[in-house]
Formats: C-alpha cells, structure tokens, sequence
C-alpha cells in the first residue's frame, strides 16, 4: 500500500467528517437545550441543501444571497417545528419524542420527493474544483473550502455559546431549566433558538454536501443516521465531542472503505461507524467527552 | 411592597399546601419566614416568583400583590423582570458555567450594559473570593462560596425584592455569619427588599426586621424581631431556649405538641 493512497483516504475522511461534526454539532446543541434525539437531523440538511439548490438554479441568484435565503428558510423550519410539534410534547416521554422526530423525518423525506422527485440533481459549482497539489496529492479546492467553512462555523458557534449573553443563556438553560427559569430566561426561547440554529448549521452541511459531490439526492438525509455513531462516541452533551467524533468517523469509513472494502467485496465502508458505535456503547457508554450523570428514577 | 392574602396552593390538583396564607413584606425591611420542614415556606417563594408552574402547582384562590399590581400565576420570566428574583434552595448555581458565567446569566434581564459591568464590579467587592475565581467552573465551589454565587448572581438582576430560600442550609456555621452579614449589608447599601427563609430562627432574627411563623402552610405567629424574640413559645421551639433545664418528660412532650398547635 502506498503512503499517497493513505493520505488520499485520510484526507477524504477529514472532510466527510468535518460536515459530520457540522451536523453532529446541530444535533447536540439541541439535545443539550431540550433533551430531545432529534431524529429528523439529516433531513434538516436535504431540506437546506435543496432549498439553497432551488435558489442557485431556478433563480440564479449569487451564492451568498442564496446562502443568506437558505439559513433564514432553515431557522424558520426549525422554529416552526420547534413550536408546532416539539412543545407540546414537552414533559412527555423521551420515546414519543423520539418517535416523533422519527415520523417528522419521513414527512420532510416526502415533501421533498413529492418537490424534486428521487432522482439526482446536478448541483451547480460554487467552489473552483481544479485541484490543489498539497506534497504528493492532489486535493480538489472544494474540500479545502468544505474543511475552511467547518471550521469558520464551529469557530463561530463557540464563541457565541462562550461570549454573547444567549449563549450562556442557552448552557444555562441546559444545565438546570428550572433554575433558568428564576434568572428570567425564557426556556422556550432558548429551544426556539437551539432548533433554529441546529437546523442552519444543518443546512451548511447540506450545502456542503452538495458541492462537493457535485449533486443532491435523497441520500443525503441518511446522514442523519451517521451522525448518531458521531455523537455516541463523542457525548451526546458534548460540541467538542461532536467534533471530535465527526473527524474520528469520518476517516474510520474511509480508512475501511480503502482497505477492508476490497477484502471482503464492499460495505465495510458502511458499516465500520456503526461497529464503532456499538464497540463505543459497551466500553465508554458516556462517550469520549460526554458527562457522566446518575439519574436516580 | 407584597402582599400575600388568603393565598391556597394546590399541587397537582389535589395536594393542598397552602392554606389562606396571608403576609406583608413593607419596601426596605428584611422579612423571614420560618417554620418547620413541611409548612410550606418554600412552596410561598415559589407563588411569588411564579416557579410553582414547572411544578405543576397553581395558586388557586387569594391574591398576591407586588406593587400594587396582581402577579398570581404570571410566568417567572415576567416576574423576574418585574423585580423579583429568587434564590432557591440548595444554591443552585450552574455548576458546568463559570463564576464570572454565572454571574452574566444572573443579569440576563438586564438591558444597560454599563451598568451590568458596574453590578458585576460591585458583586465582586461584596464577596472577594469570587473575583479570585472568576474563570473557574463554579462547581468546584465549596457550598457556603456557591452561596456567596448564588446571591451575587440575584444581585446582578437588580431586583427589588430578593426572595432567599434558606441560605444557611447546608454551610459551615462561621461561613453563615459571614453570608449574613452580606445579606445585611446588601439590604442597606443597596435597598434591596429582602423576604428570608429561614429554619435557622437564631441567625435569621440576628438580621430581620420582622418575622413570620408558618406551620401546616398557615401563618401561626408573627411580629417584630423584639416581639419574637421574647415570645416564650417561640424561644421555646425555635429557639432552644425552654424555661424548665431539666430533661423534659415524654408528658411534657405530649403538652409540647398540643402548645405547638397555636391557631
């Protein structure tokens, strides 16, 4: 095995795993702020992703304007289902949560089927692709800006929940609601702006996605799935962990996409984030970063 | 400057724990309210600062008034910012945020910046060790300076009443003078109303202006901090202080519990 091919996987994985923290990162933030498993993460990002399509293709406008549109659609969705579906549940069961995290994922898949139909759209190019030559390999510019716009966001989402007064408010919030409560926040602001903000970081992995590839399909709600290994191995409370599983995962299902794929004739690739997962959940139940909480029933 | 009159507290519909509950907290003084576990002095802070709606309770008759404005079952957020802010029992600071954190949460409601950087200022003169700490995790606080935190950070909201739910629970007896006399402090300099929680009757009369005595979520007693210090129930039972030095027998206990029973 050669070391360019090594570095090519790794390099792949990074990537793939950068849009895993991205969404992995969505994923905690909400259930940090209000204990659900929203199932319906990968659908968050189909929907941006075809939403931010739609805007470049059919209506050519600029990619920031379409960028812009597409995050204040995404806040929208997020605050929408937020309101509608999530708080009336609130105080119920973590199953009927999840449950219906799980029934809204297929009702979004729908809604975008019935919209865009199930079969790949070309999506346009943002970033200049010619590759870069990095050392020994070449690293097209699209994964560069990928990796670039992951970090600028996690940057950007650590410091607001480190420095703006929301975002203290929002870890406030999660670490005792009724506490918050007596500092005059408002609890369901705060799960307002967890959806709203989860749902644009989602968003950004969508578009992401669609760059890189090159084009949409249904597909790419399965990421919602991926992202749970993430954040298993990471702590379910955890953005650092998010991000640290993302990038893990990531070039774990390249690595055995490169070399056990040939071995046994393919889908080890699909299948290592979930052996992880389940290796994860026997040894380090909390995850890498996760805290550890005695719940007394 | 609140008002409680006839108030009934009812949890889940069905547990009555406040029974016609009346009290008056006049602007500037310290107030305490004590009694034995169970008499529903907790359950009282929380019908004020509204808390009693995440726990399913709801004040189901009676009226409590704060400024001449009615705030029966307004949410916590709006009492908050109507000047009232509790600190509830047991701390309860946020132990995964900073002191410095903390602190920012506590002034969450207000809008003028300057003045939310001079509060902070002020909350770290009145209690040194945090400055000292103010970038570490303040769950590695010892309890009486999570305390300390506590207080500070319902400082930093500029309340007019302050609501403090046994602020002695739990803290080493010098750290509770010291707590004390902060809180005493704060009363004065700051003008900051004070309704005081107490089961400690000795170190909450070393502070307030006037005294309530709740049990089976009534009033039983109240007074000035004179009145009740010299009333011989109350030295008897809340203060420790019996007339008889000899051992009392089981009879006397008997006339402690029918004595015990005032209203």
């Amino acid at each position: 095995m050669d070391i360019t091919f090594l570095l090519q996987l790794i390099i792949n994985g990074l990537v793939v795993g950068s849009i895993y923290a991205l969404v992995a990162t969505g994923f905690v933030i909400i259930y940090k702020a209000s204990s659900a498993l929203n199932l319906a993460q990968g659908e968050f990002l189909m929907v941006g992703a075809y939403i931010c399509l739609n805007l470049l293709s059919k209506y050519n406008l600029p990619f920031w304007q379409a960028i812009l549109i597409t995050f204040a659609f995404s806040a929208i969705l997020g605050i929408l289902i937020e309101r509608l579906i999530l708080r009336p549940l609130i105080g119920s069961h973590l199953i009927s949560v999840i449950m219906v995290t799980l029934g809204l994922s297929s009702i979004l898949k729908a809604l975008v089927q019935l919209a865009y139909g199930t079969d790949t759209i070309p999506f346009p190019e943002v970033f200049p692709s010619a590759p870069v030559q990095i050392g020994p390999i070449p690293v097209s510019q699209g994964y560069l800006y990928a990796i670039g716009c992951v970090t600028i966001l996690v940057t950007v989402l650590t410091m607001f929940f480190k420095y703006s007064k929301t975002g203290v408010a929002m870890r406030a919030t999660a670490s005792s609601q009724q506490v918050a409560l007596t500092m005059g926040i408002s609890v369901k602001k705060m799960f307002a702006i967890s959806w709203a903000i989860s749902a644009i970081v989602s968003a950004v992995g969508g578009i992401l996605l669609g760059t890189i590839r090159g084009g949409i399909d249904m597909s790419l709600s399965f990421m919602g799935l991926k992202v749970l290994p993430v954040v298993i191995l990471g702590g379910l409370d955890s953005i650092l962990g998010a991000i640290v599983g993302g990038v893990i995962i990531g070039v774990l299902e390249n690595l055995s996409g490169g070399y056990v794929d040939p071995l046994v004739g393919g889908g080890a690739k699909e299948v290592a984030p979930y052996i992880a997962l389940i290796l994860i959940l026997m040894f380090k139940p909390y995850g890498l970063f996760g805290k550890k909480k005695i719940e007394r029933v | 400057m609140l008002t409680i009159s006839n108030a009934e507290v009812i949890y889940n519909r069905v547990i009555l724990v406040l029974k016609g509950l009346s009290l008056h907290v006049p602007e500037g003084k310290i107030v305490a309210l004590l009694g034995a576990n169970g008499a529903g002095k907790s359950t009282t802070l929380k019908a004020i600062s509204g808390l009693l709606k995440s726990e399913e309770g709801e004040v189901s008759a009676g009226s409590i008034d704060f400024m001449g404005e009615r705030i029966n079952n307004l949410d916590p957020e709006d009492i908050v910012r109507k000047g009232i802010f509790q600190v509830m029992e047991g701390r309860r600071v946020f132990e995964d945020l900073t002191i410095d954190e903390n602190l920012t949460v506590g002034g969450h409601t207000r809008k003028d910046s300057a003045g939310f950087k001079r509060d902070k200022e002020l909350v770290y003169d009145y209690f040194p060790r945090l400055r000292e700490r103010r970038n570490q995790l303040s769950g590695f606080l010892s309890g009486g300076e999570q305390q300390m935190l506590a207080i500070g950070r319902a400082l930093m909201a500029r309340p007019r009443l302050m609501l403090l739910d046994e602020p002695s629970l739990g803290i080493a007896p010098l750290l509770v003078q010291e707590i004390f006399q902060l809180i005493k402090k704060i009363n004065t300099e700051e003008k900051t109303t004070i309704l005081l929680v107490e089961q400690n009757a000795n170190i909450a009369f070393s502070i307030c202006d006037y005294a309530y005595i709740m049990e089976g979520g009534r009033v039983a007693m109240s007074g000035t901090t004179e009145q009740m210090k010299s009333n011989n129930d109350v030295k008897e039972f809340y203060l420790g202080m019996g007339e008889g030095k000899e051992k009392k027998s089981y009879r006397e206990l008997k006339s402690y519990k029918r004595r015990k029973r005032w209203l």
